[in-house]
């Protein structure tokens, strides 16, 4: 103890005990402190990387010009209106520099070209991550209050999403998440608005329940409801995981409460007269082009056919026989707003394609399934489940109402704190894998959650978390002018007869009209225009094959004479392009003018790579066939049609050649002579 | 867990003179499986490729496809419960990264690509009877500018220049008197400059003295679709591409 104590004194002494000296030590001590922030700062994280940076570049042949570009220090770009304060370029300083294209070593790299600067939208907008940090640890795996995790690569295109509200052609991941929101009814549970606080609507078509005794058995519904791809692989309807008793209860609250349905019994009546030749159903199944929306699995478990109605695999097993007759006889009777079309098949079709359909069944599908006479216990018990989980939310079900906000609202998602999340044990801390663990195994989180199970492929899981994280706060905060907004859907409805006949048509449900429609058909706006009278009435009679490579086709639907004359004058008269003036049309047609046209079609244009004229020689398999074009299209549209495909319909793959007038007047006159097959149009 | 593992990692862009390939050293995270990798009941004496190699995907994301490979005996017999590991170049990850072959001898990991764009070799690894056997699969990850490109071939160009037809798609290129070259064909497109393929695109194939069959694009496509085209098929390139380099003076 006291030989400490004399230490000490002694050391005292020794370094203060003289003034002068006293001075020199308390001046070192001071030099030492102020020494740290400079030395901290040298010895910094990003300093290194800086430095790191320096001795990359230095031999490069553009070393002097990548050296010039280097600012030593801390970089930050600052962006108030977005919210923005990023000091990543600190460190990724090789973010705009073309010459390091090779350089693969992180943080050096070049950002791959997009189509924003760096400067004008920060990085954190897209990636994710704490824009304000210095070290890489705090900036990229920050999981504190109110702090986010850097966004993995998979879901960057969540950061488009949050200004465009568009669909971009460079962004399908994201686009596929956004029509997923709406097609899989996720939009029927959970509100989700768009940051202009216009709302996504659901584009799916949830089947109304008020009728469904006319339509199916209890049985049927039962195993439906136990699991709905083991009726139908592609169906977007969930799995509720619910047990027998249970299922039980709710088909019989769904049998019991349905009402019939007046049109279903009209048919019925009409007694079904049995088809005589075997190859007539599929004949008239095809010929009706039912697979352009309805998808049978075939012999290797593929699906064949599109996906716009519900799959046709084992309707056999679920729909009774009076009532497909009386939905092919037509179906808005059953429900108005179907988009299916109002064919108008005989009654000998219409039992010819009830047994094609009727056939179409798996006798193994839903044959355990016996159930008793419900109580009314257990009824009432089948009603509480339904309101429990939410039902009629997607279906209309008598004597439940829609609940409103079934499910928690969506629209800032992307911007859910990590504070409020529960996660699972041993799951990553960050939002993008809550949500996609959610959208994976909903039930997961816990047996009282009602969310239920979709059948989904990871990719799917992506694209919807994608869209998910896109609704930020940040998209709705920032400045209008950044916003790039969707284009809705117009409610355009056309008038009188031959607007009644598109709705029972469903025209729109292939074709869009003024902004209304869908996408599997050419766009109709200007079809007036387009085309000639007597052609428009053989093809609306009788729809041949336009384009050889299309697989979904036209249907034939059996209009009568009059409705089909009303129709196509309407379509003549009210489509018409204001671009498109008939009286301007070409009109040299002289022999030389069309074979000059003839040339220019085969030589200077080559148009045979994408069109056939003569049926013998020609291959070209992309546009259409232009063999009888001379009697389809109009002089003035064919005309301008050359001069801007794009002008007339957008997007269309037909490139514009910028041709010259003289060019287009001449090819005209060589098109508009093609009117029979192997006509003027063979080459000599 | 974190494995170091070697990986060669080939990239398209090379410096000045050389074609060279970098060769990293680095640890690469598998997407962890929390037991560890299962136990091998059986070897064999071959391994093969089944499918999933040469695809297309965007970096960071999920191949389509699984990667599927085969472990074979002398006799050619599909050998079961043979382990299979997957070794990645930075970034790729596996899931899962260790698997025992099934009943028909394939062992299956589906691939998340790296964040970097460029060929991505992937090692499977199984220790075989004699000795172990390994085998390479490339697979190509596009940035987003080629995968624009991606797009607008697949919407502009892919009905003649891709012979193969999908379901979607029927292809026109049997039916047309000169074939188009695919875009995959590095041989013929390696040697065009950038320069030569605009102006093919924008002016058609008179611009070069080829044939009219290629229709002027000039038109219908924006300059940022046609650089967006030329990097993805500068992407896709087999053998790949290596740009031309700037020349400078050294003293």
């Amino acid at each position: 103890m006291r030989s400490i104590g004399k230490y000490l004194s002694s050391s005292w002494r020794a370094l203060f005990g003289d003034p002068v000296r006293a001075f020199g030590v308390v001046s070192v001590f001071l030099l030492l402190i102020l020494a740290i922030a400079p030395a901290k700062e040298h010895f910094s994280q990003w300093h290194s990387y800086q430095r790191k940076y320096l001795a990359l570049i230095r031999d490069r042949g553009d070393a002097v010009s990548l050296r010039r570009r280097m600012q030593p220090g801390i970089h930050q770009i600052w962006l108030p209106e977005l919210g923005v304060v990023d000091r990543c370029t600190t460190c990724h300083l090789g973010l705009k520099e073309a010459s390091l294209s090779d350089v693969t070593q992180q943080p050096f790299r070049k950002h791959p070209v997009i189509p924003h600067p760096v400067d004008g939208f920060g990085c954190v907008i897209c990636h994710g991550g704490q824009g304000p940090a210095t070290t890489v640890a705090e900036a990229h795996h920050s999981e504190r209050a109110g702090e986010e995790p850097i966004l993995p690569m998979r879901y960057i295109e969540s950061g488009c999403g949050q200004c465009h509200q568009n669909a971009l052609t460079g962004t399908p991941q994201l686009n596929l998440g956004r029509t997923m929101l709406t097609r899989y009814g996720c939009v029927h549970c959970h509100a989700i608005t768009r940051p202009d606080g216009s709302k996504i609507e659901a584009t799916d078509h949830p089947p109304s329940l008020a009728h469904i005794a006319d339509k199916t058995t209890r049985e049927w519904l039962f195993s439906w409801l136990k699991d709905p791809q083991a009726y139908a692989a592609s169906t977007t309807m969930p799995n509720f995981k619910l047990n027998d008793a249970d299922a039980s209860d709710i088909s019989a609250y769904l049998v019991s409460s349905s009402t019939p349905h007046a049109g279903d019994r009209v048919a019925s009546a009409t007694k079904p007269v049995t088809a005589a030749d075997p190859a007539a159903g599929p004949t008239l199944y095809g010929e009706s082009f039912c697979a352009s929306c309805h998808a049978v699995q075939n012999a290797a478990g593929n699906l064949v056919g599109g996906d716009v109605g519900p799959e046709l695999t084992r309707i056999g097993n679920k729909a009774k026989p009076e009532w497909l007759a009386a939905w092919l006889q037509n179906p808005r009777v059953y429900d108005a707003t179907t988009p299916m079309p109002h064919y108008r098949f005989t009654p000998q079709q219409i039992a010819t394609l009830v047994d094609f359909l009727q056939a179409k069944s798996d006798s193994d599908y839903g044959s355990g399934v016996h159930l008793n006479g419900a109580t009314p216990q257990q009824i009432a018990h089948g009603r509480k489940r339904i309101v429990e989980l939410g039902c009629a939310a997607c279906h209309e079900i008598n004597g439940v109402q829609k609940p409103e906000n079934f499910a928690p609202e969506l629209s800032t998602i992307g911007s859910k704190p990590l504070a409020q999340i529960v996660f699972l044990p041993g799951m990553e801390h960050s939002l993008s894998s809550y949500i996609s663990a959610k959208i994976r195994q909903p039930r997961a989180f816990g047996s009282s959650v009602k969310m239920p199970q979709f059948t989904l492929t990871a990719s799917q899981t992506d694209a919807l978390t994608t869209a998910l994280l896109a609704q930020t706060a940040r998209s709705r905060s920032m400045p209008d002018s950044l916003r790039v907004a969707v284009v809705p859907q117009t409610n355009y409805q056309p008038a009188g007869h031959a607007g009644k006949l598109i709705t029972e048509l469903a025209c729109f449900s292939c074709h869009q009209f003024n902004g209304r429609g869908g996408d599997m058909a050419p766009d109709l706006s200007w079809e007036g225009s387009s085309v000639q009278r007597p052609w428009l009435i053989a093809f609306l009679h009788n729809p041949n094959t336009l384009r050889p490579s299309l697989i979904r086709r036209m249907p034939r639907f059996n209009l009568s004479d009059s409705d089909n004359t009303e129709l196509t004058d309407y379509i003549l008269s009210v489509y018409q392009s204001p671009a498109i003036d008939a009286d301007l049309a070409p009109t040299t047609t002289t022999p030389d003018a069309v074979e000059h046209g003839r040339q220019l079609f085969y030589s200077k244009y080559a148009c045979q790579a994408c069109h056939i004229v003569d049926t013998k020689t020609d291959k070209g398999y992309i546009g259409p066939t232009l063999a009888q074009v001379g009697s389809r299209l109009t002089p003035a549209w064919t005309y301008a049609w050359l001069k801007n495909p794009q002008a007339l319909r957008p997007g269309v793959a037909m490139p514009n050649q910028n041709m010259s007038d003289d060019d287009a007047h001449a090819l005209t006159a060589f098109l508009m002579s093609l009117k029979t097959p192997g006509g003027r149009g063979a080459k000599q | 867990m974190m494995t170091r593992s070697t990986a060669k990692f080939r990239i398209r862009a090379s410096a000045a003179e050389v074609l060279f390939s970098l060769a990293m050293l680095a640890g690469c995270k598998h997407q962890a499986p929390a037991n560890a990798a299962p136990k091998a009941t059986a070897q064999g004496t071959a391994l093969v490729e089944s499918s999933g190699g040469h695809q297309v995907g965007v970096t960071g994301t999920v191949l389509k496809d699984p990667v599927v490979v085969q472990v074979n005996d002398d006799q050619g017999n599909a050998v079961i419960g043979a382990l299979v590991e997957f070794h990645c170049p930075a970034g790729v990850s596996f899931d899962p990264s260790a698997v025992l072959t099934d009943s028909s001898g394939q062992a299956t990991t589906a691939v998340t690509l790296g964040d970097t764009s460029g060929r991505y070799q992937i090692d499977a690894v199984t220790p075989g009877k004699t000795k172990t056997l390994s085998l390479v699969i490339v697979e190509t990850a596009l940035d987003y500018q080629e995968r624009v490109g991606a797009i607008i071939a697949d919407k502009n160009c892919s009905r003649c220049h891709d012979p193969e037809s999908s379901p979607q798609r029927v292809s026109n290129y049997d039916n047309l008197e000169v074939k188009p070259h695919q875009f995959t064909d590095g041989n013929t497109l390696n040697k065009m400059s950038d320069a030569d393929l605009t102006s093919i695109i924008l002016h058609g194939g008179p611009a070069l003295n080829r044939s009219a069959l290629m229709p002027p694009y000039g038109n219908t496509l924006s300059s940022t679709d046609v650089k967006a085209l030329i990097a993805y098929t500068r992407a896709v390139s087999d053998p790949p591409y290596q740009p031309p380099g700037t020349v400078y003076e050294r003293k």
